[in-house]
């Protein structure tokens, strides 16, 4: 289990580690947290021949509020974000997020930006990403672009980063007050990569009517996804637990999930349904202040 | 006791059974521990090793000649070179399979070495095993136990012709007789996951060769038994005396799983010859979770013959183990091992087994903590479970009602175990009481009203310690028995020795795996000489050249607390002894007047006539002139210490398997999420009767892991294929080892009923609860779905498993 042989560069600033990735296109790989990647070299699943590593840019390591947006750099530590207090009162969705991610020492290295572009299917910063319907700012040689998580996602551990594109921001719109929310995930064990993951987020209106819901599957095909129709079911309503019933059976069917050898694709879709409910009853139960 | 056997007297203790901190510490946190990898040669080179993608093809041809040119490599072995350089490897069956060190034509599992590349560095070995061509041509394969029988199944080794390696069929008592007694017969099947140990360290291996003297030196982190070191020696086609192995001062990790470590040495040892190189291999943790060794998993199939009363008069079992592509020493010890506690904890006198050790295209097994007492366990604990379910019984209560009683010891069981000391109903009940059976009981009623699924189960078990090598030749008949070597024994070597200036140094060999061995060995000789615990240094390491061990060395089968303390007393008692002599001499004293007092040897009565310790001492190595007439200087006592009660087998199949054997109760709440499947441990009491305590923060260190380790087999652990005979859980990220996170809170309790034939009593807690554990666990969550109609029968239980039996049992209702 060791890499193969690859040539090793530090970037210091993002024109850098851009002007690099230009050079070499495809044989090159950036590293941060290396928490996904090395490992996958070191089965030589991935075998990269150049290593660019961004832990240099010391601009891509923030977090900040900017009018309605938290602001989060893509070089952040995943153990950063979980703690941040900023993060924990306007967007506390992605902090109990990624407080589910391995272990601690794994978030103390592997970083936001890093966990996105990775692309995991059974990865809880993108289910929560959905959710939230943040945005990614990438740059490279000819600009910057700012994508839809519908956008950035294109399917198992592939996003629509060019080659020579980075990551360098994620930009998170602040939860309003009150906003119900929960996340919550089936694992074998404590820190696992999950079954499913389940984000609900229940926009309260007056008369603790629900406006919008959220809900946000993971685990259940390539990417996260959006359960569009469960959501519809509760948009406009008091939430019951009746509608909460539905809403969960819904959200299984637009489940898309295949099997493996911890979970038969009938188990996914029987626990999207059951996570689903546990969700928003968890949710509607904070937009209750409870 | 059979009364020619030896029994000993047990003294009140200053320093054994006190939670001592490990002497080991100190090195071991601090870092400066020697594992395999610690250890550096001069001009070594580094191996990697090709591993067969297929599970089952031949080899048609390999191509190493552009690996070879790769700058940087110094050599590469092939099963060519094998099978020139080398012999299979013995094993005790009738016809065994030609097993090499390495494929030679035909591949028999995923993960089985084709090729071994020496290089400057295991990064230049890795890219140059890419670099090597073998044509494969694909076979059939064969997964499944009870598929792996059928005439129609491929057939891994055409010299045996089908895939049994192994086939007995025992007889103890009269089961017709049980049978035509018996109110109703309980039927049951079972199946034990195949998994295994993964300690930390994986396997290691440093071997050089010297053609002018024809001698191996070899490095390695072997467990022992050293029974091995001759096999080795055997498919080397070496004198013995030409191999010597080294075990560094620290392993990480055993748990049985580093006895598999020998074909490797053979493997590393052949490369180093080839090449003329010191080479270094080092395993990566995807070869040992891909090619290690796992316990064997077992298909069993069980009938009790029971009375209504709950009276369990006989069993008839067949069990088949799967030892994978080969069959290799100590197998098939799995399906023998527990023969002398295959009935238990209960007085069951009637048994008829049928016995099968079969291949598969699976990497192959070695023991595993508990070595096949988990398999055993499994289905006997969840069988008096069914046999309480169908009477309607208390599973409690039927426990009771079959245990063997406390004025019945020494008992000698239907199969031949001599059970030393025990009392079952204590360690039992004290297990009840902690959590609060009858509470419990009351609690899962109104749990089951409310639609909950609660359960309670219980695991009441033998826990055999220190094997006696002579069960493996029950794989053969009595009468191909009476024509070979027969095998029995269990010894341990120690030398103790007290240094001129009165300080002692002990020379063991107990291979030891983190078990505070030294720690421990200090606390026994303080006690035995009268010193401190501080004053004993201790050196612990084999050799194969430098030490004194014997062919059962090492640390498995808990043998350590039984036999090694045995040596450890009984070569301090002979130093004693001879200090004695002298200092009788010296004081013109009679040696039974004499008494060894803080560090003085006085004569009884009167005070001013004493000598310390340290004058004897220096009197015996620096004064020999004035030693009693004909003894040798210095003092060096050397015990090999061999249990007595470790015989052969008898005509009738009968074999004290191994030789002391303590007790456990585990008494396990679980409630079951009905719609998701996962199990919560609500309450775990695990009781141990492990004999005199030695060490009790020690012993508590070995009941946590081992229940770990059953909590792993019982919910998570598995070493899975699919049908196409690849592994699926060669990384830790499916194979799935319970952490700190998921050890529930465990009820730990213990009562000492000591063992007479050990010199402190001690009997063994090294395996422990990974034995009792997964039936207990088995048996609450069957409890607990048992309002469903679910039974469960296999393990590991996840989450997706008991999903699909609960289905399984709606659709039928
Ligand atoms: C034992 C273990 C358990 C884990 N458990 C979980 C878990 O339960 N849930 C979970 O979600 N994750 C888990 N992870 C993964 C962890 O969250 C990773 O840290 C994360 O997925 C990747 O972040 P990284 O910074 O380490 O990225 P790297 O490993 O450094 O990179 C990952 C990929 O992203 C690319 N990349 C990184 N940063 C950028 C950028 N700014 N722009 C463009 N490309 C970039 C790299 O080229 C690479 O392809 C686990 C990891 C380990 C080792």
């Amino acid at each position: 289990m060791k890499p193969s042989a690859f040539e090793y560069f530090t970037a210091s600033t993002v024109a850098e580690a851009i002007s690099l990735l230009e050079r070499y296109e495809d044989e090159a790989k950036i590293i941060a947290g290396g928490q996904s990647l090395v490992p996958m070299m070191n089965f030589r699943v991935a075998q990269p021949e150049v290593l660019i590593d961004i832990n240099g840019i010391k601009e891509l390591d923030y977090i900040r509020q900017e009018d309605d947006e938290i602001v989060i750099g893509a070089l952040t530590r995943e153990r950063d974000v979980e703690l941040s207090p900023l993060v924990q009162e306007k967007c506390p969705i992605l902090a109990e997020a990624i407080s589910l991610i391995g272990h601690a020492s794994i978030r103390t290295r592997g970083t936001i930006g890093g966990s996105l572009v990775h692309a995991d299917p059974a990865a809880e910063i993108p289910v929560a990403i959905y959710g939230l319907d943040a945005k990614m700012k990438v740059v490279g040689p000819s600009g910057e672009r700012t994508l839809e998580p519908e956008e950035f996602f294109l399917s198992y551990l592939t996003t629509s980063l060019e080659p020579s594109e980075i990551l360098v921001e994620v930009r998170i719109p602040v939860l309003p007050q009150k906003t119900g929310w929960s996340f919550v995930e089936l694992t074998r064990r404590r820190g696992d990569f999950y079954i499913v993951a389940v984000a609900s987020i229940l926009f309260m209106g007056k008369g603790g009517v629900c406006k919008e819901a959220r809900i946000c599957l993971g685990g259940v095909g390539p990417t996260s996804i959006r359960a569009e129709e469960a959501e519809e079911i509760l948009a406009g309503q008091v939430i019951t637990d009746a509608l909460i019933e539905k809403a969960g059976q819904k959200a299984a069917e637009a489940a898309d999930p295949e099997s493996d050898y911890h979970a038969s694709a009938e188990y996914r879709r029987d626990m999207t349904r059951v996570f689903v409910q546990r969700g928003l009853a968890e949710a509607r139960n904070r937009a209750k202040g409870g | 006791m059979p009364e020619h056997l030896k029994t000993f007297e047990h003294k009140k203790r200053n320093w054994v059974g006190k939670p001592l901190k490990r002497k080991e510490d100190l090195r071991l946190l601090t870092g400066r521990g020697t594992f395999m990898d610690d250890i550096r040669l001069p001009d070594m080179k580094h191996a990697a090793t090709l591993r067969s993608p297929y599970p089952h093809a031949w080899i048609k041809g390999i191509n190493v000649s552009e690996a070879l040119n790769f700058p940087g490599v110094r050599g590469i072995l092939t099963g060519e070179d094998v099978a020139k350089m080398s012999n299979p490897f013995p094993v005790g069956v009738p016809v065994p399979p030609k097993y090499y060190c390495c494929a030679i034509d035909k591949v028999r599992f995923v993960g089985e070495p084709v090729a071994v590349v020496v290089a400057d560095d295991r990064y230049v070995a890795e890219d140059a095993l890419d670099l090597i061509t073998v044509d494969y041509e694909p076979l059939p394969v064969v997964m499944d136990i009870e598929e792996a029988m059928s005439p129609e199944a491929p057939v891994l080794h055409d010299n045996i012709g089908s895939n049994i390696y192994s086939h007995r069929f025992f007889q103890y008592g009269d089961m017709d007789k049980a049978y035509k007694e018996a109110d109703l017969v309980v039927k049951g099947k079972f199946h034990f996951p195949k998994y295994g140990s993964t300690p930390i360290e994986t396997y290691g291996v440093i071997a050089s060769y010297n053609p002018f003297s024809e001698e191996f030196v070899i490095y390695n982190n072997y467990q022992g038994p050293f029974v091995n070191h001759s096999l080795v020696a055997i498919a080397l086609g070496i004198p013995e005396n030409k191999m010597r192995w080294i075990v560094p001062t620290d392993i990480g990790g055993g748990f049985g799983t580093k006895t598999g470590l020998y074909p490797s040495i053979a493997l590393i040892a052949l490369a180093a010859k080839k090449t003329g190189m010191t080479v270094k291999w080092i395993e990566d943790r995807r070869e040992h979770l891909l090619a290690s060794a796992t316990g064997t998993d077992r298909v069993t199939y069980m009938e009790a013959a029971v009375k209504k009363d709950g009276t369990i008069l006989g069993l008839k079992d067949k069990a088949i183990d799967n030892t994978g592509g080969y069959i290799r020493a100590p197998e098939p010890g799995c399906a023998y091992r527990s023969t002398g506690n295959h009935t238990g904890g209960y007085q069951i006198r009637n048994l008829d087994r049928e016995v099968l050790v079969v291949g598969t295209n699976k990497c192959l097994t070695a023991p595993n903590r508990g070595y096949t007492c988990q398999e055993l366990y499994f289905s006997l604990e969840r069988m008096i479970d069914l046999v309480a379910s169908e009477l309607g019984m208390d599973t409690a209560e039927i426990r009771f009602k079959n245990f063997i009683q406390p004025d019945q010891f020494p008992y000698t069981t239907a199969t031949g175990g001599i059970y030393d000391a025990g009392d079952y109903q204590k360690v039992f009940q004290m297990a009840l009481d902690k959590i609060d059976y009858k509470k419990m009981r009351e609690e899962q009623r109104k749990a089951r009203e409310q639609g909950r699924l609660m359960g309670i189960g219980f695991s009441t078990v033998v826990d055999p310690s220190v094997t006696n090598i002579a069960y493996v030749t029950l794989a053969l008949t009595p009468e191909e028995r009476a024509k070979g070597h027969p095998k029995s024994g269990s010894g341990e070597a120690v030398i103790i020795k007290m240094d001129p200036l009165g300080k002692v140094h002990v020379i063991a060999c107990t291979n030891p795996q983190g078990q505070g061995h030294d720690t421990v060995i200090s606390q026994i000789v303080a006690d035995e000489l009268g010193v401190h615990p501080d004053d004993v240094t201790v050196s612990n390491v084999v050799d194969t050249h430098d030490r004194v061990y014997s062919i059962t060395t090492g640390s498995y089968s808990s043998r350590f607390s039984s036999v090694v303390t045995t040596a450890v007393v009984t070569a301090a008692r002979r130093l004693t002894e001879k200090m004695l002599k002298i200092a009788a001499h010296l004081l013109e004293a009679n040696v039974k007047e004499l008494e060894i007092q803080e560090g003085k040897i006085c004569v009884k009565g009167s005070p001013d006539k004493s000598m310390q310790m340290r004058h004897v001492a220096g009197t015996a190595h620096w004064n020999q002139a004035a030693l009693p007439e004909g003894m040798d200087a210095g003092l060096y006592e050397t015990c090999l210490y061999t249990m007595p009660t470790s015989q052969p087998p008898d005509e009738l199949d009968r074999v004290n398997s191994s030789n002391t054997y303590g007790f456990m109760a585990e008494a396990i709440v679980v409630e079951v999420d009905p719609e998701t499947g996962e199990v919560k441990i609500l309450k775990w009491a695990s009781v141990h009767d492990a004999g005199t305590i030695l060490n009790p923060a020690l012993l508590e260190g070995q009941v946590m892991g081992s229940c770990a380790h059953g909590l792993g087999g019982s919910l998570y652990e598995e070493w899975a294929y699919d049908e196409n005979g690849q592994c699926i859980t060669a990384s830790f990220q499916d194979y799935l080892v319970p952490t700190a996170m998921e050890v529930p809170k465990i009820d730990i309790g213990h009562v000492e009923i000591p063992s007479p034939i050990t010199a402190l009593g001690s009997k063994g807690a090294g395996e422990s609860s990974c034995m009792s554990v997964p039936a207990c666990i088995g048996n609450a969550i069957a409890d607990a779905l048992a309002p469903l109609g679910v039974t469960i029968s296999e393990l590991p239980l996840s989450p997706n498993k008991i999903w699909h039996l609960i289905q399984k049992a709606k659709k039928k209702r």
